[in-house]
């Protein structure tokens, strides 16, 4: 798919997550719509494996979602993925729905799940932790997978996100990647007012990983980014992906308002839609 | 005297020679857990994850997630004490095959004080769905409950105890999960005991022998609790004791109660810490100033 074509796509995503955020009624906006540009990028830019008919396929890379109230992005790419149809999206946070609030995994079989969904997430600081025993099982069994995990910055107040980067930094987690939105904002302010993360990229580095800084709304340096990190197998890296919450939709722009709200009030979709469809650029 | 934390290292090691997809992680306690017997055995399968039992618990969940059979290895006070939520999510909401160890369980930790002593952690484990909560009574018991336990599929906590402590069963006793052991016959009193508080009942039980016909019941697998056997034991006597290391609320008692009262109403003593912390001490000083002892067990037998 042409970058043009990618950008396109992520707006698609944003439209199906507005839709999905109003019909649900509750929800998370701002960290789904300013990361539409990375989780396009990951699951339609040819940077990962999976086979959305073979959800389980052994030799899929994991995409292990940390800051579970994001999932309406994973569902929607998951969707538009073909992992399941996408009138499924319409029972976000409804009863008997496999699209539960926070993503929900379950290895037992007779439990209905969402196919493509690698882990229960919501708690902050859970996933990471995850991804780092997916990738120690790997290096384990010498196995080619690879372990993206997708975290949001005020994740980072967690301690247990630290205890995971000093675990991945001991036993050199190569095929480990750490995608950290860096949008500023958090549920209740902004990161730093709330608790303070700069000098962030020192600070990971000084945990042992590898950094790479990107503007997540910039498609061609998201995948750049996610290929340097594929072959660079000595130690984790982390992206800092920099986003702006709420991307595509003016009135939630910036606001961490938005952080956990969805556009319930009369006319915020239509509007919302209206705005992420005049920004289509290749048709 | 044999202390179960060794029949847990002895059990883990023969579970990993069992099954290749055994894994044990630590959190900076593999000598005193007894995971160091694993360690020794299998240095590739084993992990220090350093004193980060949140982190430890998420590793865990993933690697199972991979196919691995993690064992994870630390205090019961501070695993699932300190890691309770990622047990919750990571582990039993997701439902994955990983196996919690919980060593210097009760008063085990007995010098350090009421910091160290986990007298809460079958409470907190058995409010959890998927969990299986395992309470084995002594050295031969936790090694067995280890190896039953790396064989099913699905999320175990294992407590066990530091000290020496006299042996109940042998090598060659029956052992099933989820099926509660009467280990002595008796028709006046039951006593349901889980832990060292077996072999307590059970020299209260002889001792009592002319007075008092006592039946004492090991409930090792405290969830799921085995129905049949309490109500079975309860229609014949009519009485009922519990005894466990353990807080007296949200344990063995509780699990007990809560069977009988919906299914067969029956007078009922609670042997267990009255809803206070410990202190430092010897362990069986500990033991009896708690009202654990064998007088506090003859007592509640004796006013049933």
């Amino acid at each position: 798919m042409k970058i043009e074509e990618l950008q396109d796509k992520a707006n698609e995503i944003r439209e199906i997550i507005i839709k999905m955020l109003a019909g649900a009624g509750s929800g998370h906006s701002a960290g789904a719509l300013g990361s539409a540009d990375f989780w396009t990028a990951l699951y339609f830019g040819g940077v990962i494996n999976y086979r959305s008919d073979e959800p389980e396929w052994e030799d899929r890379d994991r995409v292990v979602l940390s800051a579970g109230h994001y999932c309406p992005v994973l569902y929607a790419v998951l969707a538009e993925a073909g992992f399941f149809l996408k009138e499924e999206l319409d029972s976000l946070r409804k009863i008997d729905s496999r699209l539960q609030g926070h993503p929900h995994k379950s290895s037992t079989s007779e439990v209905e799940q969402l196919p493509g969904v690698e882990n229960t997430s919501g708690p902050l600081g859970q996933g990471v932790s995850v991804a780092v025993g997916m990738a120690m099982a790997a290096k384990m069994d010498k196995k080619d997978w690879r372990v993206i995990c997708f975290m949001g910055d005020g994740e980072q107040n967690e301690g247990q996100v630290w205890e995971a980067y000093l675990n991945a930094a001991k036993f050199d987690l190569g095929n480990l990647t750490l995608v950290i939105d860096r949008n500023n904002i958090q549920l209740s302010g902004r990161t730093e007012t709330i608790m303070p993360l700069e000098p962030f990229k020192a600070k990971l580095e000084s945990f042992g990983l590898r950094v790479i800084e990107v503007n997540g709304h910039d498609i061609e340096e998201i995948l750049q980014a996610m290929k340097m990190a594929r072959v660079m197998l000595d130690r984790p890296t982390a992206i800092i992906l920099y986003t702006t919450p709420g991307k595509g939709v003016d009135f939630m722009e910036n606001k961490s308002e938005w952080h956990g709200k969805p556009p319930i009030e009369p006319g915020e979709a239509v509007e919302a839609l209206e705005e992420i469809n005049s920004i289509k650029t290749y048709e | 005297m044999k202390s179960m934390r060794d029949g847990f290292g002895e059990g883990l090691r023969e579970a990993g020679k069992r099954n290749k997809n055994v894994v044990v992680l630590t959190a900076d306690l593999a000598e005193s857990s007894r995971a160091n017997l694993f360690a020794e055995e299998f240095p590739d399968r084993f992990f220090d994850l350093g004193i980060a039992e949140q982190n430890m618990m998420g590793v865990a969940a993933g690697m199972a997630l991979s196919g691995k059979i993690p064992f994870v290895c630390s205090y019961a006070v501070f695993s699932p004490g300190r890691n309770w939520e990622q047990l919750r999510v990571s582990v039993c909401l997701t439902d994955v095959n990983v196996k919690i160890a919980g060593a210097h369980a009760g008063f085990s930790a007995n010098a350090d004080g009421a910091t160290h002593q986990a007298l809460e952690d079958m409470a907190i484990t058995r409010a959890l769905p998927n969990l299986m909560v395992l309470a084995p009574c002594d050295y031969e018991q936790t090694k067995k409950v280890v190896l039953a336990s790396a064989q099913i599929n699905g999320p175990v906590y294992i407590r066990y105890h530091k000290q020496k402590l006299p042996q109940v069963t042998t090598a060659d006793a029956p052992f099933e999960l989820g099926k509660a052991q009467v280990l002595k016959e008796g028709k006046d009193v039951s006593v349901f005991a889980c832990g060292p508080m077996v072999y307590r009942s059970l020299m209260v039980a002889e001792k009592l022998e002319s007075k008092v016909s006592v039946e004492v019941v090991n409930i090792h697998t405290i969830k799921p609790i085995d129905k049949e056997v309490v109500i079975r034991s309860v229609k014949k006597t009519g009485k009922v004791v519990t005894c466990e290391e353990h807080q007296i609320t949200g344990g063995l008692g509780s699990a007990v109660a809560e069977v009988l009262g919906e299914s067969c109403p029956t007078p009922m003593k609670r042997v267990g810490v009255k809803d206070v912390f410990g202190e430092s001490g010897e362990y069986e000083e500990l033991v009896e100033k708690y009202g654990l002892g064998e007088k506090d067990i003859e007592e509640a037998i004796l006013k049933v």
